[in-house]
């Protein structure tokens, strides 16, 4: 696996999202309460509403245009919902966030 | 050959009997109708709406000269007639004579005239036909004139009211203790009084007219008390007996009235009377109803058929446009009768049933008549009201026998039954999770998302939980915040301020909160109560509001969002424009519209513009129109006085005033408010959480509307003679809104909540309460009234609108 540095952990708010702009749309990488760093496609499964600017609580999102819960961790859509949004392996390393570069670069549909 | 029918008098009786007797027999006679009036037949009761000038004498009229041409009726009006030759078959009025094979009398009523000394002055008139009406149309021409109408009954009412719409100074002096004393009993009578008397009539009770007082003409009118009323014109309207005198001269059976038999055939069997010249089985006649019967009878009899006149039970509506009054049947008091009476003085509501022998014989309802024709029904019907005896007094949709079934209806839904509007979900969708399991509204929201959008559905899904699991389900008092707590919003409140927990760490840590980081349904709401309580100690936490508020900006479907700049009460100039068009075009902004708050919006920017929009419309002076957030939205306006012919104070100022004290607050929810010129309301405050309405005197200022899922009209919080009181009381309400309403209440249901009178005390009533919330509002304001675009104008919040980074230029790299 190659991982890619694409900035520092301080550059993303605590509970909360940036986007990192693919070839394939945007990806949006999360930092929860516990510093914890996770990626999904920014494209809620629903009606497209972007993750990114959801309300972060614990490790899961709420999408901002009509309330569904994602787990971060896994993608799925939580309680009556039923969907997925696809996940990109993420680390946090000397304060830096690093993604898998290839799964960047081929896409969801890899 | 055509028989020779002669009518004397075009009254609404008259009218209806030409009517039937066309329909059916349009070649069997030859008409003459006879009017004493210089006009033809035309809607009597509705003289009221022309003098009050809601109507055109032309409305009114029923049968035009078009109709009388086409039926060949040989019109003779403004001709009296003054002699009926009963051996001759002739009738002669004051211009020639007529013969007659049949003839009808519908003579009707000639209006009562005290005799008083001056009763015959000029400007003394009475109230019964369109002259009458046009000389009191007339009179009121003069700016400042002054009327005194002597009789407080229907129509004595009615022109007082039209009279006072022409804009005269009106009194009306009535005989008996109370207004309507024929319809009405002293409490209903009372209310009449207190309803004409705010609309600014005058209204004097127990008084006895002793002379009309005047040289030429009228100049007042005294009274037996010794109170002298000065008058221009005196309206008497104390009553109307029947015109017989040609009946009388004719030596027909005259007792009050013209005497018929059931047929209408007078003591001469070629004559018949219609209408109120007519006594009946010892009966007369005011109402139209049973004039109409009348009319029918007449045109069977003359047509050969069989038919009978019988007098059925009337209501009667007072046509005061504004005041609800209705009244059928018998109200006398005497042995053997009850009552059963309702009152909610508050809203101004009587409703009284007089029951004899378990029948309904007499209903009397002022402020609310919606279930007048009901009650009529019952009473014409004479039904046996035993049974619903003790829920009678609410009306038809009360009575349901001892124990109706409230979940009867939802029960009766079908599966398909949609219940949940905003999500689609049917009964049987419901059903399906009750049986499998789910006992709460809670569980039923996660399972199905039932009620998880807007919640108007909210007490309908609870109605399926009960229908579907009866004495199982237990629908608690009331809903913790969510998941993460047991607490209410109230608890939570109450124990921010009760505890002094100042951050939200402290809240979830000494509250117990079962998550780390709450979710995204409290933490919005405790970051607002927080910064609520302690503006000065919390920080504001960006991460725990919802999107629009953290980017300032409306999100709209496609991730695009909306930019509403700040137009202070509505109010725009030629500067502003040209700023909001050159950014629409810089930024190819693809939709430009004009809000229901009275300013543009610039709809489908992209976020990693926004910073740079923002920048450029700050620099044209504009700022955020807050058009996203859960506080002060706009302040519409209408224009006042600045410009227009109606306006009453400065609405548009105040508005920009109120605008420029309350933006950038946060609320509980978002607050609209609205300030009108006059009573037009051209701004429509009356919908507006709070909402001002200006009048010549000062400022009436309402509170609690709704006009968005729910739609309500204002309450009266107070009303002031200043504007600075004005913006007192609407700065300390919203504070007192702040402090206390649950997050996501909107002004009016947090003020069910309470009520007004709380309200009123805490912000009306105690100044130094006030000037305390004015004082908290401001520090308040102190720290959070700044324009959220300028603070965005940083390189460093441009960066944060962008993207973290951009793999697209590598990739093609």
């Amino acid at each position: 696996m190659s991982w890619l540095d694409i900035g520092a952990l301080e550059e993303i708010p605590q509970r909360g999202a940036r986007v990192v702009k693919t070839v394939h749309g945007c990806v949006a990488v999360f930092r929860t309460g516990d510093d914890q760093v996770f990626a999904v496609d920014d494209r809620c499964p629903h009606n497209g509403g972007p993750l990114s600017e959801g309300i972060v609580h614990g490790h899961a999102v709420t999408c901002p245009l009509h309330n569904w819960v994602f787990s971060l961790e896994t993608g799925l859509a939580q309680g009556a919902d039923d969907g997925a949004v696809s996940t990109y392996p993420a680390r946090v390393e000397g304060g830096r966030i690093l993604l898998d570069a290839a799964r960047l670069i081929r896409g969801a549909a890899a | 050959m055509k028989q020779k029918l002669v009518i004397i008098g075009a009254g609404m009786a008259s009218g209806r009997v030409l009517e039937h007797v066309l329909a059916q027999a349009p070649e069997g006679w030859d008409i003459t109708l006879f009017n004493a009036e210089p006009r033809g037949n035309y809607n009597r009761i509705m003289l009221s709406p022309v003098l009050s000038g809601e109507k055109t004498y032309t409305e009114i009229v029923t049968h035009d000269d078009d109709f009388y041409a086409q039926h060949n009726i040989t019109c003779r009006f403004g001709e009296a007639v003054v002699r009926i030759d009963r051996e001759a078959k002739v009738v002669q009025s004051n211009k020639g004579s007529a013969s007659y094979d049949k003839l009808l009398i519908a003579t009707g009523s000639a209006p009562f005239i005290i005799p008083v000394a001056g009763k015959d002055l000029p400007g003394v008139i009475t109230y019964r036909d369109m002259d009458d009406t046009q000389a009191m149309i007339d009179a009121s021409g003069n700016p400042g004139g002054k009327a005194v109408v002597i009789g407080g009954g229907l129509l004595g009412l009615e022109a007082a009211a039209g009279l006072r719409l022409r804009g005269m100074d009106v009194t009306v002096i009535h005989l008996m203790g109370h207004l309507m004393e024929r319809q009405l009993d002293p409490a209903a009578g009372y209310l009449l009084q207190k309803d004409l008397e705010a609309r600014g009539l005058r209204v004097h009770c127990k008084g006895a007219t002793k002379a009309i007082l005047g040289k030429d003409r009228v100049e007042a009118v005294l009274l037996e008390d010794g109170t002298t009323y000065p008058a221009d014109l005196v309206c008497m309207a104390v009553g109307i007996r029947p015109e017989t005198r040609i009946a009388t001269d004719a030596a027909l059976e005259v007792a009050r009235g013209v005497v018929v038999n059931d047929q209408m055939v007078t003591s001469d069997p070629d004559i018949l009377a219609v209408g109120e010249c007519v006594e009946h089985d010892s009966q007369l006649f005011g109402l139209v109803a049973p004039l109409y019967d009348q009319a029918k009878v007449v045109a069977a009899t003359l047509l050969g058929q069989d038919a009978a006149f019988q007098p059925v039970q009337t209501a009667t509506k007072l046509k005061v446009t504004g005041v609800d009054l209705f009244s059928a049947g018998d109200f006398a008091d005497s042995d053997g009768r009850e009552d059963i009476v309702f009152r909610d003085p508050a809203r101004g509501v009587y409703k009284r049933l007089v029951i004899e022998n378990d029948r309904l014989i007499g209903a009397v309802m002022y402020g609310d008549t919606g279930d007048g024709s009901w009650f009529f029904g019952l009473i014409k019907d004479g039904t046996d009201i035993a049974p619903m005896r003790d829920t009678l007094i609410f009306g038809p949709a009360y009575q349901g026998g001892t124990s109706a079934d409230p979940l009867a209806a939802v029960a009766a839904l079908p599966p398909e039954a949609e219940i949940c509007g905003c999500n689609g979900i049917c009964k049987g969708t419901i059903v399906a999770a009750i049986e499998g399991g789910a006992t709460t509204l809670g569980e039923i929201k996660a399972q199905t998302k039932a009620s998880a959008s807007c919640g108007t559905c909210t007490g309908l899904v609870e109605q399926v939980l009960a229908s579907a699991l009866g004495d199982a389900f237990e629908k608690p008092a009331a809903q913790p915040i969510c998941g993460c707590t047991d607490l209410t919003h109230e608890d939570v409140r109450r124990l921010i301020k009760a505890r002094e927990l100042k951050s939200m760490p402290a809240v979830m840590q000494e509250l117990g909160w079962k998550t780390s980081c709450g979710c995204h349904v409290c933490r919005p709401a405790l970051n607002f109560y927080l910064l609520a309580d302690w503006p000065l100690d919390y920080t504001d936490d960006a991460q725990s509001r919802f999107v629009n508020e953290r980017n300032h900006a409306n999100i709209q479907k496609d991730g695009t969002y909306s930019v509403v700049p700040r137009m202070w009460g509505g109010m725009t100039n030629p500067r502003e424009l040209r700023a909001i068009a050159d950014a629409a075009e810089k930024y190819d902004v693809p939709a430009v519209k004009v809000t229901g708050g009275q300013r543009v919006d610039l709809l489908g920017v992209k976020k990693e513009h926004l910073p740079h929009i923002w920048a450029d419309l700050n620099a044209a002076g504009l700022v955020s129109g807050h058009a996203y957030s859960k506080g002060l939205r706009t302040v519409k306006t209408c224009v006042g006085t600045d410009f227009c012919r109606f306006g009453t104070q400065d609405s548009t100022g105040l508005g920009i005033k109120l605008e420029q004290r309350l933006w950038g607050s946060w609320t509980p929810h978002k607050v609209k408010l609205a300030v009108s010129g006059c009573p037009r309301n051209c701004a429509e405050a009356t919908c507006k959480d709070v909402g001002i309405v200006c009048v010549d005197s000062g400022y009436e200022i309402g509170v609690g509307g709704a006009a968005g899922m729910d739609l309500k009209e204002v309450e009266r919080l107070a009303k002031v003679a200043s504007e600075q009181e004005a913006i007192d009381l609407t700065v300390a309400f919203v504070q007192l809104y702040r402090e206390h309403a649950k997050y996501l209440d909107r002004p009016y249901k947090w003020l069910a909540k309470v009520g007004l009178d709380w309200v009123k005390a805490q912000v009306v009533e105690d100044l130094e309460n006030r000037a305390a919330l004015i004082a908290r509002f401001d520090l308040s304001q102190s720290v959070y009234q700044r324009d959220p675009w300028a603070e965005r104008a940083t390189p460093q919040a441009q960066a944060e609108f962008a993207a973290l980074a951009d793999l697209t230029r590598e990739a093609a790299e």
